[in-house]
Order: structure tokens, then sequence, then C-alpha cells
């Protein structure tokens, strides 16, 4: 099957791509893992609008995905892309047969930013954004002693949901320390970006009156079996579901084996790959849109597929200059409001550097293979100079994440290790396929 | 340990979780499914035998693998539940001259 | 420039040849710099299938057989040497190996070629193989396809962990008292008979002995030292599945069991330059031949693959030399840096330490090409 436009992911930015691509006339294949449009931020959406927990501006992605399921684009749910040639365009993709396409657009979004403390391998310790996952797919909230512990947007909003459902948490364990507040307002962009910041304070307000301990050091899970108990520097409580949360960071597993250039990211204290206005990446075929090219939010998500959509039939003849410079103007005003209260928020929720690069020896970085923190310290001391060599040692980002969890990490303690700064140390390659298939899909038999 | 809350998604399908009969909301995934289930581990590492629960439900971790319908290792995560599905344990390992059902 | 630090070797490369060489050195007593790229190489070590394998190397080469047998006898020490050094458990299990044949024809084939490379063995370490029936073979290897019409089998040839053995030799050279520099990546050098200084990572390294083992690196260091290495890339994909419990008794050519239990299938062959871009209608090609000879493997999860590039001596042959121009540099090129680590660390090491290479090792040295291109 042959497309002028293939769109990886079916979040905020690849829809919004796959409309605004079919509306200029383009042939779209949209490709994306999860049974139903919408990202994890609209994850089930068509199914759980109604629920009022989940929130006004959750619902609100309903007529996002309408307008993408009317578009006329060819949707692949339950499809992994395991492979994507570049230079050619074709991609390998399970279940079902290859496709090929003149141009493709990664809009494969955000992970949780991984929070490596000790016993965070503990059944009932979970990213938060797994519990929204569950009230989002099941209506389901977790129960019993519930702690959240971390710092960001969506503990706050997780909260007021977890509330709103008679599920309130126990405890708040906010990792933010003091004086992060008059940093952010230095950073700027909270005026232009009042409107978001309205809404994280109406959160605030919706939050009151649950337990907070602000400012915690020194977080780790206990337990025999299972977390059984929360610990930080000056307390501890009981706990049967521990969330993690430090923010989220760009998918970059596909655009990293693909060799793009990619940035460091200083604000965001990650790896981005490196795209001009329109999303464009350093190879002329591949574009990279929403929060895959760095966290944005969904709004800004929605801005850059349209804008990478545009870009698309540009190159593809389908729009002139003029036209590109015409549609794209009013979106990318928008996609910078949607942006405004990126410098704030990045500064008042920095990840520590102990969230980075675990100090305590003991730490499991690699949930897969089971390495640990001292271990790749100790293969930095032996001269490994970044995260493939040290997977060479160790087989830290051997196992079936691909180093998705650890990767990060790994490299991480290296900088520390080496003294040099996190810019120094290039991150894990990763190699198709991209996840895991098997032998007898990976044969076409 | 998690709750359906009925009002909000009613449970109506029956999957087994290391073998038990457990109704959960059309639009869970197997993963979900055992959390719900209030099961104690759904993977042992092969590494050390460690037992390990979802952590990421978005595809990530792989700490969901799980035997689905006899397939070994399967992100139970990316899978939605459909009525009968048998959802158990990954016990460190597979078996690989083990024949699967239904695959 | 920083002042000259002086050493009494030199190796060049942090690979498993390298390392090999570099330990072997050090453990002979010498004040030894091991000068090694950084995180990101080619580094055909990490893409390595982790066989030690002699029943394919050497045909119309008898000194190279010979080696490889040396190399592969000499394998249960080193992995003994390793452990007491540094507590290493590279996962040697050395039963024989076998060469799976899918067709008559491949049979004849592989049995030809063994009953060459027994001639070729002569007496004085002969090469002793079985060409093993279906029947015989389903009694050794659980579930084989029903395509598998036998195999070919030699008892010298076994398995390790490639990645282990590199871990291991890097710390034993280190704990050896040798000096590991990374990033190393030569900028610059001055040869003078036994008199060498190599400039790498903004620092000046000096020595008496140099020994290039850069991999495909060293084709354009060679004529820099008086030496030649004329080297080419051959592109290698191998697939991974997940861990599975221990389920072979044997390691195959194309399909083994790794210590941790995953399946390694491959592996491939593609003259395609320095290109390290997987090819997915390569890798179905592995897949479907090792479900072919194991079609339980159908079912199993692929995790990682990779491609990488082997290190190619024109001939095939390793090339091992002594520079004439500038006596005390040494090259060693070869695409089989876990069977022959065996050699490196324990025969080849001792006489560059020495300083003269046997002259077993004349075969080896690339002025055979200048012969044969003259010829």
């Amino acid at each position: 099957m042959s497309f002028d436009l293939a769109v990886i992911g079916a979040g905020p930015a690849g829809m919004a791509a796959a409309v605004e691509a079919r509306a200029l006339g383009l042939a779209v294949l949209v490709v994306d893992e999860q049974p139903a449009p919408g990202g994890q931020v609209f994850r089930s959406v068509e199914a759980a609008h109604g629920d009022a927990v989940l929130g006004a501006e959750y619902s609100a992605g309903l007529g996002l995905v309408e307008s993408f399921r009317r578009s006329g684009a060819t949707y692949r749910p339950g499809t992994t892309l395991w492979h994507l040639d570049p230079d050619s365009g074709e991609m390998s993709l399970t279940p079902g047969g290859p496709a090929v396409a003149r141009r493709v657009l990664l809009a494969t979004g955000a992970q949780e930013r991984p929070v490596p403390i000790l016993g965070w391998t503990l059944p009932g310790v979970m990213g938060m954004g797994a519990a929204q996952i569950m009230l989002k797919t099941a209506g389901a909230v977790p129960s019993g002693q519930v702690v959240l512990a971390g710092q960001g947007p969506l503990l706050w909003l997780l909260a007021a949901q977890l509330k709103r459902a008679g599920a309130a948490p126990a405890l708040i364990l906010e990792t933010t320390p003091k004086g992060r507040l008059a940093a952010a307002f230095r950073a700027g962009g909270w005026f232009s970006g009042r409107g978001l910041l309205l809404k994280g304070l109406g959160l605030l307000r919706e939050t009151r009156g649950l337990p907070v301990v602000r400012a915690v050091t020194g977080l780790r899970a206990e337990g025999e079996g299972r977390v059984q108990r929360v610990v930080w520097d000056g307390g501890s409580a009981d706990c049967d579901t521990l969330l993690l949360h430090e923010g989220v960071v760009p998918a970059t597993h596909i655009p990293l084996a693909l060799g793009l250039e990619h940035a460091w990211d200083v604000r965001q204290q990650c790896w981005r790959p490196v795209v001009d206005v329109h999303g464009a990446s350093s190879h002329d075929r591949v574009a990279v849109a929403g929060d895959g090219a760095g966290i944005g939010g969904w709004q800004a998500a929605v801005a850059s597929g349209q804008l990478a959509a545009l870009d698309a039939a540009h190159r593809l003849g389908r729009l002139t200059a003029e036209g590109l410079a015409q549609r794209a103007a009013p979106v990318r005003r928008m996609q910078a409001e949607a942006l405004a209260l990126r410098p704030f928020l990045d500064a008042l929720y920095a990840p520590s550097a102990a969230v980075l690069a675990p100090p305590d020896d003991q730490v499991l970085v690699c949930r897969c293979e089971e390495v640990t923190a001292g271990q790749v310290r100790a293969a930095a001391r032996l001269g490994a100079q970044g995260p493939n060599q040290a997977k060479t040692f160790l087989r830290s980002g051997m196992g079936a994440c691909q180093g998705r969890m650890c990767g990060a990490t790994v490299a991480r303690i290296i900088a520390e290790s080496r003294g040099v700064t996190p810019e120094t140390v290039a991150p894990l390659r990763p190699r198709a396929p991209y996840k895991p298939l098997t032998v007898a899909q990976l044969a076409g038999l | 340990m998690y709750a359906t809350r009925p009002e909000a998604r009613p449970a109506t399908v029956e999957v087994f979780v290391d073998g038990v009969a457990v109704r959960v909301p059309a639009g869970a995934s197997a993963a979900a499914a055992v959390l719900l289930a209030g099961s104690a581990a759904i993977r042992e590492t092969a590494v050390t035998g460690a037992p390990r629960l979802p952590y990421c439900m978005m595809g990530v971790c792989f700490d969901c693998l799980a035997e689905v319908d006899g397939a070994a290792n399967v992100q139970a995560c990316m899978v939605p539940v459909v009525a009968g599905m048998r959802i158990s344990r990954q016990a460190g390992a597979r078996d690989a001259l083990m024949p699967e059902a239904g695959r | 420039m920083s002042a000259p630090e002086p050493f009494q070797a030199i190796v060049v490369g942090g690979g498993l040849v390298g390392s090999a060489i570099a330990w072997g050195l050090a453990r002979e007593g010498l004040r030894c710099v091991l000068l090694d790229e950084g995180d990101i190489a080619f580094r055909a070590s990490r893409g390595n299938f982790g066989l030690v394998w002699a029943q394919s190397k050497g045909q119309g080469a008898p000194h190279y057989q010979r080696w490889t047998r040396y190399s592969a006898n000499a394998w249960p020490e080193l992995a003994q040497e390793l452990a007491a050094a540094v507590g290493a458990d590279v996962g040697l299990h050395q039963p024989g190996g076998v060469h799976l044949c899918l067709s008559d024809k491949e049979m004849a084939d592989r049995s030809d070629r063994m009953a060459q490379m027994a001639r070729e063995a002569g007496n004085s370490l002969p090469f002793h193989y079985r060409m093993i029936e279906a029947a015989e073979l389903r009694e050794m290897l659980p579930a084989l396809g029903p395509s598998v019409v036998g195999a070919s089998f030699t008892p010298y040839d076994g398995h390790v962990d490639p990645l282990r053995l590199l871990h291991a030799l890097h710390r034993a050279f280190t704990s050896a008292g040798g000096v590991y520099v990374p990033n190393a990546k030569v900028e610059r050098s001055n040869a003078a008979p036994h008199d060498f200084r190599v400039f790498a990572a903004g620092r000046v390294f000096e020595a008496p002995r140099v020994v290039l083992a850069a991999g495909l690196g060293n084709a354009a260091l060679a004529p820099e030292f008086g030496l030649s290495a004329p080297v080419r890339p051959q592109q290698g994909q191998v697939l991974v599945t997940e861990r599975v419990a221990p389920i072979f008794t044997m390691p195959t050519t194309s399909v083994r069991q790794t210590m941790q239990g995953s399946l390694l299938l491959g592996d491939s062959v593609a003259e395609v330059g320095y290109d390290i871009s997987q090819k997915p209608a390569v890798m179905a090609e592995i897949a479907k031949r090792a479900v072919l000879s194991f079609p339980f493997i159908a079912r199993l999860n692929i995790v990682r693959a990779w491609s990488a590039l082997r290190i190619m001596p024109k001939d095939g042959v390793a090339i091992y030399d002594q520079s004439e121009r500038f006596p005390g540099a040494y090259t060693a090129n070869c695409h089989s840096g876990v069977t022959l680590a065996g050699a490196h660390a324990r025969l080849l090491a001792p006489m560059i330490a020495a300083g003269q290479l046997d002259g077993m090792m004349d075969s080896f040295s690339a002025r055979r090409f200048d012969v044969r291109d003259a010829a």
C-alpha cells in the first residue's frame, strides 16, 4: 500500500495531522499501537467521555477523535511499526503487511520520565500515567492507602480526578524543592500562559485539604513482595499503591533508531529530535510532531501536527509556498500560545539530580535486566563512555523494553561519573525491531 | 489494588486471571484485568524471579509481560480484554517447546 | 601538547582482538596502554555471534585451520584465567558444535568441505569430524524441523558470551596494571624502529611496541607503520529472541542459546560497505531459516536485532604482521575475535612481548597479497 503521508501515532498530533492532510487531498495512513484513537491524553475518550471524573478538558478530545474518524485517512489501529527505512519510506508493520509513504510523520508522543528509586520495581509501584490509564480505559481507581509522590501538573490532575471519584489519595509527597516558584516566575511565560496557569490553580483549589508533604527528598518504596511503605527523609507512611511522576519526556526510541539528529534539551533535561518550525527532521522524508519533538502538551501537539501536514502537502506539490505560509501563520500563533507556560512549568518542575541519576548504588536502573546504579558506576570507572558500551558490559537496555526505561538514567550516571555534561554522552542507539515481535511475524510466515 | 466504578464503567467482560473468573469493563487491557483481580504479580522476572506488576500501562516498560490465551510474554497492557480471555502469570523464562493454544 | 607518556606497548583498538592482546601483554609484565574509541563505534565486538568455532575456519589455508584449533584448545585455560583474574564467568561451553544442512545438496557440499579440512589438517593436528544423519541428529537436538537432513559435527566447537568476554578482558587488563584510554582515536603517529609515538585524546603515548588492532580502522592506520592491512567491512545481521528455558545442548552455526537463555539467530553475510542499516528482507531470511531448522522458534519473540560489520581480510584469512620497516609495529586483523581470543591472549601476545612472531606466523603476513598480486 502506498501513501502520500504516513502518520505514526494517533494522539493529538497524529490525528490533527491526518485531518489536515486529508483536507489537502493527501492519501494518508495512520498507524497506531492502541485499539482506539486519542493517544495517552485522550485514551479511550470515545468510551469514557461521559465520565465526569475525568474532567471537561478530557472530554474535549472527543471532537478531535471524531474529526479524525471522519477524515478518510486509512487507519490501522492495534498496529506496531517495527522498522522504517527512511530512505525508501518502507514501513514494516505488524500485524498486516508493509506500507510505503512519500513522507513519514512520527507522532509517537511522550513517556513518563522514569523515577528510579529504591523499591520502584515492587508490585504496587506505578507511574501516575498508569493510574490515569486505569481511569480512562476501565474507570478504575486504586484502592487502599494510595500515595502520590513526585511533581508536575499531572500529579494535581490525578489527585483531583481521584478525589472526584471518591478515591482521594491518602498522602501526596511533592518533590518540588523550596524556592522553585520564584525561579518559575523568573523563567517567564506565566502571563501569556495564564489560561493554563489558572487551570492549574483550579486543580490546586480542588485538591486543597489533601495531606501534602512538600520538598520531599530521599524517596523509596519498601515492602515484602509488594509495596507496603513509602519512606522519605524524615518520614514514612503505610502504602498499598505508590504512584510516581516526575514529568514526561519525548518518546525518542524510533527517531534515535532512525539516526535522526537530536539535541539536548536543557530545560526539560532530555534528548529531542531536531526539527524546524514545521516539524521536519534531519532526514528529508521524516517529520516529528507533538510531544515526541519536545514536551508541549496536547494543544501544542495539535498545532505541530497541522504544521507537519501543511509542510507535507507543500513538499508533495499540493500546496504552494504562499499557501503554506498563509495557512501556517494562525497555527503557529496557536502553537505559541499553547507553549507559553512551558518555561514556567519546566522551571517549576525541573527534576532533581537524584531522579536523573539515583545516588544510591542499590537502585535498579534497568528494570528488565536488573542492573543497578552501582554496576553502571563500576562500568564507567572501567572506561565505559556512554550507555552503548555500558549495555555491552552490563546488558542494561538489552531487555524487552530495549532501554526505554533505563537509557537516559544510565547515560546520566555515566556523565556524572565522567564529570561531563549530560549532552556530552550520546543516547542509547536503539535498533529494529522497535518493539518485540514473533519470529513468525518477522518472517512473514 | 484497583477497584472499578460500576456507575462509570460497568464490568461486563468476564476473563480468567490465573484461572479465576473476574469481570472487567470493556476497553480494559489484560494488564488492567490483572490489577483489578488483585493479583500479587503479573510476572516473575527471568533474571532473578522477582515479582512484578504493570508499571507504565502505556506500552513502554514491558513489566506487564504475561501469558495471554497461551501466548507467552505478551505485553498485556497493549491487549484489550475479550470475553473468555485467559491471562496468567509469566513465570520467568518461557518454555519454548510448550505448544501454545490458539496461536 | 602534553609530555609524552612512556609505555612498553601501545595497543590501538579496545575490541575483542585489541583487549585480548593488551591483556596478554600486561600479563607478560609489560606496561601497556590500550587506546579505544568512545561510546559510538562500529565495534564488531558488540555484534558478535559468540561462537568458538573451528569447524568452518581455514578451508584451503591449513595454517589458519591450525591457528584456529590452537585457539579453541587454549579457550578453557583462557576462561579459567579470566575467572581467576577478575572472577568473570564468560560462559564458555565447548561441547562440540553442528552445522545444520537443510537439503541433500547442502549436506553433500558440507561433507566435501569437511573432507577437505581433514585432508589439509594432515597428521600433526588431525581434524576429526562426523557427518550426522537426521535420525541421529534428532537425538542430539530437540525439535528439529523436517527440513533438516543432517549436520556436520566437530568436537572442538563451543560458544561464550562475547559481551562478558569483552567486559572480562577489559577488567583483567586494567587489574593487571594496564591503562585504558577511551575516546582515543589515533590523530597522528611517528614511527621509527622500536620507537613509536601515537597522538590521541590530546595526549602523546610513546613505546617500543605498537599493536594495531583497530578492526576496520587498521586499513588506514597500517601504512603509517610500514604495514598493510587489506580488510573490508562485511555486514552481518543477527536476531535475538526472548529468554527461554534451557533447550539446546550445543551450538549450531545459525542458532545458539546464550547463557541467559535467549536464542541468537543468524548470521547473514552482505557486502554493502560501511552500512549498518538493518534490512527487513534479510532479517526475514534469517528468521525463515531458523524456523526451518527448529519450527518452535516461530512462536518466540524477537526482542533485539542488529547489524554489524565483520572485519574481513581480502582472502578471509587472518592477517598478522610485524613491520619490516619499523620493527616493533604489529597488526592483527581477523573476523573471529571470540574464537581467536585464546590464541591472541596466550600465543600472540607472548610473541609480541618477546619481540618476534614465530615462524608459523609467516603465512599470515600481508606480504602474501604482494606475492599474489605480483604473480
